[in-house]
C-alpha cells in the first residue's frame, strides 16, 4: 500500500558525476543568486545595527525596485535611469516605513515590530500586485545577453554586471562606515545607543538614514538581478527569507557575515540543485538556516546578539 | 428553592456563563437556521477559530509569533486527503495522524528556533510555509501538484454520515467548544501563569523554575495541532484540497484576526474570526485586490497607535472583557 503512493517517485541513480565545467557553470550561478542574498543581508544588517528590528519586509523592497525598474523601463526610460529611478523610489519608500511604521515602534518590543513589517511587507505586496498584475516580468540585460565562453563553461555579461555592482556597492558602504563621521556615528549606535547619544550623536537620523540605505541597497539588488530570474509581485517573501538566512549563516549584526553568508548561501544553493532538483531549490536555504540555528546560532563569523529578549 | 443548588454549582455556572451561553448559541443554531448559504460561512468559522485560537494562546500568552500557521493547516488537510482516498484510512484516524505529524514538525521548527529571540521563530516559521507550499506543488506523485486532491469523503460515525450541513456543524462547533474550554484552562492553569510570565520576562520566569525554551516548543505544537485538525475538518467538508488554500498570505490573514481581536484572551480569536470572514466579505464589493491591502495597513496601524496599556487592541479587550467575565488573567495584552 505504502509502495503505491510513492511509485512515482524514481529512485534515483548514485550520485550523477558533475564535470569540472558543470561544476563551474554551478558556481557562476551560484555566485550570482549570492550577490543578491548578500545584497538582502546587508538590508537587513544596515537596519538591524541601528535599531535591533528585523524588517520582515526587506525581501519585498528587493521586489520593489525590481518591479519599479520594469515599470520605468516600459515607460521608455534607458536602463542606468531605470536602476537610478529604482533605487531612489525604494530609497524614499525606507524613509517613509521609518517614519510611519518603525519609530512609534522603537521601544515596543519585539513582537510588535515583527507585526508592524509583516504588515508593511502584506501592503507592498498587495500594492505591487495592483499596480503591475500578477505575471512575472523582466528587464533587458544591461549590455546584451551574449554568453562569455570560460572554458566550456559560459557566462551571461548580466553576471559581470550583478557582481561588479554588488562589489562596488559593499566597498562603498564599508568606506562609508570606517572611514567618515557620520559612519563611524552609526557604527557607534550599533554598539550602544545610549553612549552615542551622549556623544551627541543623533539617533534618530541614525534610524532614518539606514533605513534608507537598506532600501536603496535591497532596491539595486531587485534592479540587477531582475534581466536574470525575472520578478513577480510574490518574489519578495523568498528573496527576505533568503536574505535572512544569509545574514544568520554569516552572523546577524556582521556587515562582513552579510556578505560572506550571501555567497556562501548562493553557492551552496547552486550547487545542491546539481545534486538534488531545482523544484526544491528554495527549500536549501530554509534548511541551511534552521542547521544554522541549530547547530551556531551566532552564524559562521559570529553574530552581535542571538539571546533570548 | 434556591438554597437547594450547591453553593461550588452555582459558583461554577457564574464563573463559565460566557462560554456556556456561547455553546448553547452556537449548538443550537441549526435548530433554526436553515440557510445553507449561513451554515457554509458558520462552518468555516469554525475551523477559522481553532486555528486562531492556537495563534492567540502563542501569541497573546506566550509572546511569541508564527508567521507560517497555514503550513500546519495544510498539514493536518493533505494528511486527512492522502490517507482517506489513496489508502482508505478511516477519516478521524487521518485527522490524528495530521496532528501527529503537523506537532512534530513544530518541534522540529521551533526547539532550535526557541532558545532564540523571537524574530527566528517568525522567519523560520515564514521559510516553512513556502517549503511546505513548494513541496505540495511539486511532490504530484504524493499530493497531485496544482491540481489538487479531489473526492475526499465527509467523516461519518459507525456508518452514519455527518457530512450534511447541521451534522457537520455540530460536529466542527463541538470540536471547537472542546478546543476553548482546553484553552480557557490552559490560560487559567499552572502553564498559562507560567507562559505569561514569560512573555514579561524570560530570565525573571526562569529563575521562578519555568523551563521558557520548552514551555514556549509546547504551546507552538499546540497551536500547530489545532491548525492541522482545522485543515482535517475543511477537507472533510470541502471534500477538496489543493496547495493554493495554505500560502503565507492566508497565515498572515489568520495573525491580522487574532490581533483584531486582541491578544488579551482567548475570546480574541473568536472576535478576529468574525472579522477575517466578515471583512473580506464586505471588501469584496469594492474590490476584492485590495482586501489583503487594507489587511497590512491594519497590522501596521494597529502596532503604531496601540499604547503600553490602551490603543485598540486593548479597548477591543475591555470592552469584551466587560461582555464577558470569562478569562480571569488581569495580564496585559501587550509584550513589551
Amino acid at each position: 500500500m505504502v509502495r503505491r503512493i510513492f511509485s512515482e517517485v524514481r529512485p534515483r541513480a548514485a550520485y550523477p558525476a558533475v564535470t569540472f565545467d558543470q561544476f563551474l557553470q554551478y558556481i557562476f550561478s551560484g555566485v550570482t543568486s549570492g550577490s543578491v542574498y548578500a545584497l538582502t543581508a546587508m538590508g537587513f544588517t544596515l537596519v538591524f545595527n541601528a535599531t535591533h528590528v528585523i524588517n520582515f519586509s526587506q525581501g519585498q523592497m528587493v521586489m520593489l525596485g525590481g518591479l519599479i525598474g520594469v515599470a520605468l523601463h516600459g515607460a521608455g526610460l534607458p536602463l542606468w535611469a531605470c536602476f537610478l529611478g529604482a533605487v531612489a523610489s525604494v530609497t524614499l519608500l525606507g524613509v517613509v516605513l521609518e517614519r510611519v511604521a518603525i519609530r512609534p515602534l522603537l521601544r515596543k518590543g519585539v513582537l510588535a515590530q515583527i507585526i508592524a513589517t509583516v504588515g508593511a511587507a502584506f501592503v507592498f505586496e498587495t500594492a505591487a500586485m495592483v499596480a503591475w498584475g500578477r505575471e512575472a516580468v523582466t528587464l533587458p540585460a544591461f549590455s546584451g545577453d551574449a554568453p562569455i565562453a570560460v572554458g566550456k563553461a559560459t557566462i551571461v555579461p548580466q553576471t559581470l554586471w550583478v557582481v561588479g555592482l554588488t562589489a562596488v556597492i559593499v566597498c562603498a558602504l564599508q568606506l562609508f562606515y570606517r572611514r567618515s563621521l557620520f559612519g563611524t556615528a552609526i557604527r557607534a549606535c550599533a554598539v550602544n545607543p545610549t553612549a552615542a547619544r551622549l556623544q551627541g550623536v543623533s539617533y534618530r537620523n541614525v534610524v532614518l538614514f539606514s533605513f534608507a540605505v537598506s532600501g536603496a541597497v535591497s532596491a539595486a539588488a531587485g534592479v540587477m538581478i531582475t534581466p536574470i530570474s525575472f520578478m513577480s509581485y510574490s518574489s519578495g517573501a523568498l528573496l527576505g527569507l533568503k536574505g535572512f538566512a544569509a545574514a544568520t549563516l554569516g552572523g546577524l549584526g556582521n556587515p562582513v557575515g552579510a556578505v560572506a553568508g550571501g555567497y556562501l548561501l548562493g553557492v551552496l544553493e547552486a550547487l545542491g540543485i546539481g545534486v538534488v532538483s531545482a523544484g526544491y531549490k528554495d527549500a536549501i536555504a530554509f534548511v541551511i538556516l534552521l542547521l544554522v540555528l541549530f547547530v551556531r546560532p551566532a552564524g559562521l563569523l559570529g553574530a552581535k546578539v542571538v539571546n533570548r529578549q | 428553592m434556591k438554597e437547594s443548588v450547591p453553593r461550588p454549582l452555582l459558583a461554577g455556572l457564574r464563573r463559565h456563563s460566557g462560554y456556556l451561553l456561547f455553546a448553547v448559541v452556537v449548538m443550537t443554531m441549526p435548530a433554526y437556521l436553515n440557510d445553507a448559504y449561513y451554515l457554509s460561512i458558520l462552518a468555516f468559522m469554525a475551523t477559522r477559530f481553532m486555528m486562531a485560537m492556537g495563534l492567540s494562546l502563542l501569541l497573546g500568552q506566550a509572546g511569541q509569533i508564527s508567521l507560517g500557521q497555514a503550513t500546519f493547516v495544510g498539514i493536518g488537510a493533505y494528511a486527512s486527503a492522502i490517507l482517506t482516498t489513496r489508502l482508505a484510512v478511516n477519516p478521524w484516524l487521518a485527522m490524528v495522524v495530521g496532528a501527529v505529524v503537523a506537532a512534530l514538525l513544530a518541534g522540529l521548527v521551533g526547539i532550535p528556533t526557541l532558545r532564540l529571540k523571537g524574530y527566528y521563530l517568525a522567519m523560520a516559521t515564514l521559510g516553512i510555509n513556502e517549503i511546505v507550499h513548494i513541496l505540495l506543488v511539486q511532490l504530484k506523485s504524493l499530493t497531485n501538484g496544482t491540481d489538487g486532491i479531489s473526492g475526499i469523503p465527509a467523516l461519518s460515525v459507525g456508518g452514519l454520515s455527518l457530512g450534511g450541513p447541521k451534522a457537520y456543524h455540530l460536529v466542527v462547533w463541538g470540536i471547537a467548544l472542546i478546543m476553548l474550554r482546553f484553552a480557557l484552562n490552559l490560560t487559567r492553569s499552572r502553564v498559562g501563569r507560567a507562559l505569561r510570565a514569560l512573555r514579561r520576562s524570560e530570565p525573571a520566569a526562569e529563575s521562578l523554575g519555568v523551563d521558557t525554551s520548552w514551555r514556549k516548543v509546547q504551546v507552538f505544537m499546540l497551536a500547530a495541532v489545532f491548525a492541522s485538525i482545522a485543515g482535517s475538518l475543511d477537507a472533510y467538508y470541502v471534500h477538496f484540497v489543493s496547495p493554493e488554500s495554505y500560502t503565507i498570505t492566508f497565515s498572515i490573514i489568520l495573525i491580522t484576526g487574532v490581533i483584531l481581536g486582541g491578544l488579551g484572551t482567548i475570546w480574541g480569536a473568536l472576535w478576529g474570526t468574525l472579522a477575517i470572514v466578515i471583512l473580506p466579505e464586505l471588501l469584496k464589493r469594492v474590490n476584492e485586490d485590495i482586501t489583503n491591502l487594507v489587511f497590512g495597513v491594519l497590522l501596521v496601524v494597529i502596532m503604531v497607535l496601540h499604547k503600553e496599556e490602551g490603543g485598540l487592541t486593548q479597548t477591543l479587550k475591555s470592552r469584551l472583557r466587560r461582555g464577558l467575565r470569562q478569562d480571569g488573567s488581569s495580564a496585559s495584552a501587550e509584550e513589551r
